[in-house]
């Protein structure tokens, strides 16, 4: 445990201190909802629109800081070697991955509660009246998210190209999602491929729960199925994760 | 008991095996050079050494654990250098160091590591404005902190200016002032003549010599002597150079004449090393 809040204040320490990182990861959903939110306007599901935005922008920032930031962090320190360095120390394997974990979801955290204080400010959002299950709602996400970057990580073969690969996957992803707006406009072929990806379904808890105030136990699919990719994260993950960069 | 003993290790990658019988033993305290050119198997051995790869055959044990399936206290008691490693470009050095500490039961005085690596001026400024030689010296620093018995350096120096390998040196003899007992690779003989106890020669993933710096120069060695005479470069080699010179001088002598640029040598380390390298059939 000592060594867990140990590594866990190293991996705040290391991620606030770089600030391109910080500034992508943490700043940019924070950005486009402030945006986005200027331009939409009148009703989207039967709410303000800047309060459909917000929700949609969860699942984006979920995929943003968990899924993309993540993986890319770990790429470059496997190429890096820092993860082979960190190896030879007594820093169990685990602990590292729970602390990398907890710490992610932190900066998730922080992300969605700066939406809200945002979106209080600039839209007169409201604050989310189902909190409970919103909080359910952001650490389930992180979770899966956080093993699908894992995941793509281990699949991903050098540094370079990690930045490239992981946004290629994301844009489109929140795109297809709605999570920049809804998507029942979409020519219905987009809309399939979206009906597959997981953040459709993490869109569909957060738009439950903080736009209707639906507890989070009200919509078992969406949770079915976004359990089932983390799993399949999980699977890849274990099977093709790599402490060492990968030579040649 | 010694802290490191290596006998019949072997490992392949596919086809190539990369280590192919190797045996030696290091004795606590001792700084023991593995030596020899790239692909000899140097950083394959001590990367099983440390844990990070499994043997096909073989016995190995590091301080009296087998690093395949080491006991919890291993991790605390080894320190390792990487070939090749960069750190958090943003973090500062004593960052750098307090965090690599916490993962030990009985770290070092963080600020006594960072002088003791020489980076005492440095200590709040980020890795990212760090020379190369410096980061080297990080690199140590964290390998120190938590005051480990044993140290694995694969190259310290590649990619060093002279005076920054000077300084590199000096520090991997404080190691040995410190008592710890070290592992060193390199593919630079000096090196391995100023640093270690004993040297082993690798070569196609044997060890094709083993000893002191000094029995290697001198262990069967044949000394050179080189003269001209009618206008040609004459060169001799032998094992009884007193009997030969004689027979030489004497000869010379008799018949009135001078041994033109007369000259009697040992060969250097260096030459010696090439030759073992050279030799067609490795041990």
């Amino acid at each position: 445990m000592r060594i867990f809040v140990h590594q866990l204040r190293a991996e705040q320490l290391v991620f606030w201190r770089s600030k391109e990182a910080a500034l992508f990861i943490f700043l940019f959903p924070l950005l486009l909802f402030v945006l986005l939110g200027s331009v939409y306007s009148g009703k989207i599901y039967g709410v303000p629109a800047p309060q459909a935005l917000l929700a949609g922008l969860i699942g984006y920032g979920c995929a943003n800081t968990a899924f993309a930031g993540l993986a890319i962090q770990l790429v470059l320190r496997r190429e890096n070697a820092i993860l082979k360095r960190l190896r030879a120390t007594p820093l169990p394997a685990a602990t590292y991955v729970a602390a990398l974990l907890a710490s992610t979801l932190v900066v998730f955290a922080l992300q969605t509660v700066a939406l809200f204080v945002l979106g209080r400010i600039f839209y007169g959002t409201p604050f989310p009246a189902a909190a409970g299950s919103l909080v359910l709602a952001v650490v389930l996400g992180a979770a899966v998210f956080s093993g699908l970057g894992v995941a793509t990580a281990s699949l991903i073969r050098s540094g370079e190209g990690s930045s490239a690969v992981v946004n290629f996957i994301l844009l489109p992803m929140a795109f297809l999602t709605g999570s920049f707006g809804p998507t029942r406009h979409y020519p219905a072929f987009l809309r399939a491929i979206g009906d597959v990806l997981p953040l459709k379904y993490f869109v569909d808890l957060t738009n439950a729960v903080y736009l209707h105030d639906h507890s989070l136990w009200t919509k078992p699919r969406a949770i079915g199925v976004l359990a089932a990719w983390g799993i399949a994260g999980l699977v890849v993950a274990v099977f093709r994760f790599r402490w060492e960069p990968r030579e040649g | 008991m010694s802290a490191i003993a290596v006998r019949g290790l072997r490992k392949s990658y596919g086809e190539l095996e990369a280590v192919r019988g190797v045996d030696f033993e290091i004795e606590q305290g001792e700084v023991f050079g593995l030596l020899g050119p790239n692909g000899a198997g140097k950083t394959t051995t001590v990367e099983i050494l440390e844990g990070y790869r499994r043997r096909d055959a073989g016995e190995v044990s590091v301080l009296g654990h087998d690093p395949q399936s080491p006991g919890p206290d291993f991790r605390q008691r080894i320190g390792v250098v990487l070939q090749q490693s960069e750190l958090w470009p943003n973090i500062t050095v004593r960052e750098t160091h307090r965090i690599f500490a916490g993962y030990y039961e009985r770290p070092r005085d963080v600020d006594e590591v960072i002088e003791l690596v020489g980076l005492t001026e440095k200590r709040d400024a980020r890795i990212k404005t760090l020379s190369g030689g410096q980061k080297r010296r990080l690199d140590l620093g964290i390998a120190l902190v938590g005051d480990p018995d044993l140290v694995f350096l694969d190259e310290p120096t590649t990619g060093f200016d002279p005076a920054a390998r000077r300084a590199a040196w000096e520090m991997i003899r404080s190691l040995r002032l410190l008592g710890k007992t070290v592992l060193l690779t390199t593919h630079y003989l000096d090196e391995a003549e100023q640093l270690a106890d004993r040297v082993a020669v690798m070569r196609d993933g044997a060890i094709v010599k083993i000893g002191t710096p000094r029995e290697l120069t001198t262990a069967d060695l044949e000394v050179e002597i080189r003269f001209r005479r009618d206008g040609e470069d004459v060169l001799v080699r032998t094992s009884e150079p007193v009997r030969v010179l004689h027979e030489l001088t004497g000869d010379a002598l008799a018949r009135g004449e001078e041994l033109e640029r007369l000259e009697v040598r040992r060969p250097s380390l260096e030459e010696v090393y090439l030759a073992l390298l050279e030799d067609e059939s490795p041990k």
